[in-house]
């Protein structure tokens, strides 16, 4: 198979973001020339638009196990993260309970918009996720105090896939009376969610992320949970959003999402046989880690570590063969520090460097996966022959971290 | 735009000099493993000149490129030349990096700085120290 030549590409990137459904692109398409309208206005094309919005809504709430009104659009997962953040410490703050229990692996848009709250005097509890990348209701519990007014979660991990007993969090949290919100960014489309069953207070959502388009994602939240607007300057969403709604890229997420639930299970099954090749055929490479517990995992991630390389110059060597991937490296994040991710699950640095994370879409193939293992072994083969830092390890003169 | 000249691409997909020197007349590894780069140059001296430079870098595009390239500047030149290389110099010569890539290229200088030193060490030859600054006044490693 020859992956070489500029047309050929093998995506294994879609926790970075997916490739659109013909579906979503289709059913945009109506709401840019002939549905153009703008959904606040009174005229009829106005009003076809609000009839697509009002649709649509329903459409992802019934998907959700929610009410319409229950549904915020939002310009993503970010600005979703951040609204539901705020909302509850406003809330929190009314009564005297600044008190937020998060985990160290969050996204950033969750990380930073906590940072912003400490510094206004909230008090942030960030759980241990242990080298697993898993916490336990147990240990929420534990953590819930009188003026806590926020737990919030990631369902899944956008790095090493790891995923959260969300309806137990959920349910300790209910039983506390504390609001809980949960990041569902990487598990929405691949997942099955219901919100209510689950004891989900607040839920966010990106589109693209299963196949729908970038810039559109959902505020899931509870009936009863005033919201705090971000942006000012409209009666849209309830008033809780100002802006004019995006139509387009809401249809388009709308039946993104309805397809990509429909298979949910039926891709797992596929996605969980690529995903274990690639883990066996990674796992060969002596001094690899598996990032990430293996039974709690979404059926796409693959996140590995090998000692005495950096991941960088990996993922540009996979790019020249056709493989378009990820790394939490230090060079491939801008920053001094490899991934936030990798150091909260207590990868030192000199092997979290040496991160690489592959994330599986239903359209790769076997023969894919084969390649893809034969070419990571090369380029990590490659690489270490003229590491520094191998040399030593090979020599005995360093201790390897890595089995 | 790509991330990288076409001249970095080159260096880093097809490295010059890479490999180890049995017996060097000096050699310098500089950077550490928690920042995510170490560079090791070997070199060969003569009659005062560079006659054989071997590098092994352990780092991102840029680290491999900036060794790479620097070890061709070096090569085949008067000692004294070596010692004035500049990381200016290996930026110009791989037609740029990105800003925050700049530190690679700092690091190829050093590596060849603490190669010679360690050739007029292992010589016993006289040497400016100003000329070898230490670990303290460069701003890119992290503390270890």
């Amino acid at each position: 198979m020859d992956c070489t030549n500029e047309r050929r590409k093998i995506y294994l990137d879609n926790a970075a973001t997916t490739k659109m459904s013909e579906a979503a692109i289709k059913a945009m398409l109506p709401y840019m020339d002939g549905i153009y309208g703008n959904p606040s206005s009174l005229h009829s094309v106005g009003q076809e638009a609000n009839e697509a919005l009002t649709s649509a809504r329903e459409r992802i709430a019934k998907i959700l196990g929610c009410e319409p009104r229950e549904i915020t659009f939002t310009s993503g997962g970010s600005e979703a993260d951040n609204q539901a953040i705020i909302s509850a410490a406003r809330l929190g703050e009314k009564k005297g309970k600044k008190h937020i229990i998060s985990t160290a692996f969050e996204h950033h848009a969750v990380l930073h918009t906590l940072n912003k709250l400490e510094k206004e005097g909230f008090e942030i509890t960030l759980l241990d996720v242990h080298e697993n990348g898993l916490i336990t209701a147990e240990q929420v519990r534990n953590a819930i105090r009188e003026d806590t007014c926020l737990v919030t979660m990631m369902y899944a991990n956008n790095e090493i896939g790891t995923v959260q007993p969300i309806a137990e969090i959920g349910a300790v949290c209910r039983e506390k009376g504390v609001l809980f919100h949960t990041d569902a960014v990487q598990a929405v489309g691949h997942l099955h969610i219901n919100v209510k069953e689950q004891n989900i207070d607040m839920l966010s959502l990106s589109a693209h992320k299963f196949h729908g388009p970038k810039g559109v994602g959902v505020l899931c939240a509870r009936k009863g949970i005033l919201l705090t607007n971000l942006i000012e300057g409209g009666a849209q969403e309830r008033g809780k959003r100002a802006g004019t709604e995006n139509i387009p890229a809401i249809m388009g997420m709308t039946a993104a999402l309805e397809e990509a639930c429909a298979k949910i299970d039926e891709n797992a099954v596929r996605l969980t046989v690529l995903r274990d090749k690639l883990i066996v055929g990674l796992s060969q490479i002596p001094h690899s880690v598996l990032n990430g517990d293996y039974g709690h995992r979404l059926p796409s991630n693959v996140s590995f570590c090998f000692e005495g390389i950096e991941g960088e110059s990996l993922l540009l060597l996979l790019d020249d063969k056709g493989i378009c991937a990820s790394s939490g490296s230090a060079c491939t994040s801008g920053s001094l520090d490899p991934s936030h991710v990798l150091l909260a699950i207590g990868r030192v640095h000199d092997i979290a460097h040496g991160s690489l994370r592959l994330s599986l879409s239903e359209e790769n193939t076997e023969e894919e996966i084969d390649y893809t293992i034969k070419a990571v072994k090369e380029v990590v083969a490659y690489l270490r022959g003229i590491s520094p830092i191998w040399r030593d390890l090979v020599n005995g003169k360093k201790e390897f971290i890595t089995k | 735009m790509a991330l990288y000249s076409e001249k970095v691409m080159d260096h880093f997909r097809n490295p010059r000099n890479v490999g180890v020197i049995e017996n060097a007349d000096g050699v310098g590894e500089v950077g550490n493993a928690k920042c995510g780069d170490i560079m090791k140059i070997y070199l060969k001296i003569e009659n005062d000149t560079i006659v054989d430079v071997k590098f092994e870098t352990f780092g991102c595009g840029s680290a491999i490129a900036s060794s790479s390239m620097a070890t061709e500047l070096i090569k085949g030149k008067p000692v004294s030349e070596a010692l004035a290389l500049t990381n200016k110099a290996v930026v110009e010569a791989l037609d740029g990096l990105p800003a925050h890539k700049l530190h690679c290229s700092v690091l190829a200088e050093e590596a060849i700085k603490a190669a010679l030193k360690d050739y007029y060490d292992k010589n016993g030859i006289e040497y400016d120290h100003t000329l070898f600054p230490d670990c303290a006044s460069c701003g890119h490693c992290c503390e270890t």
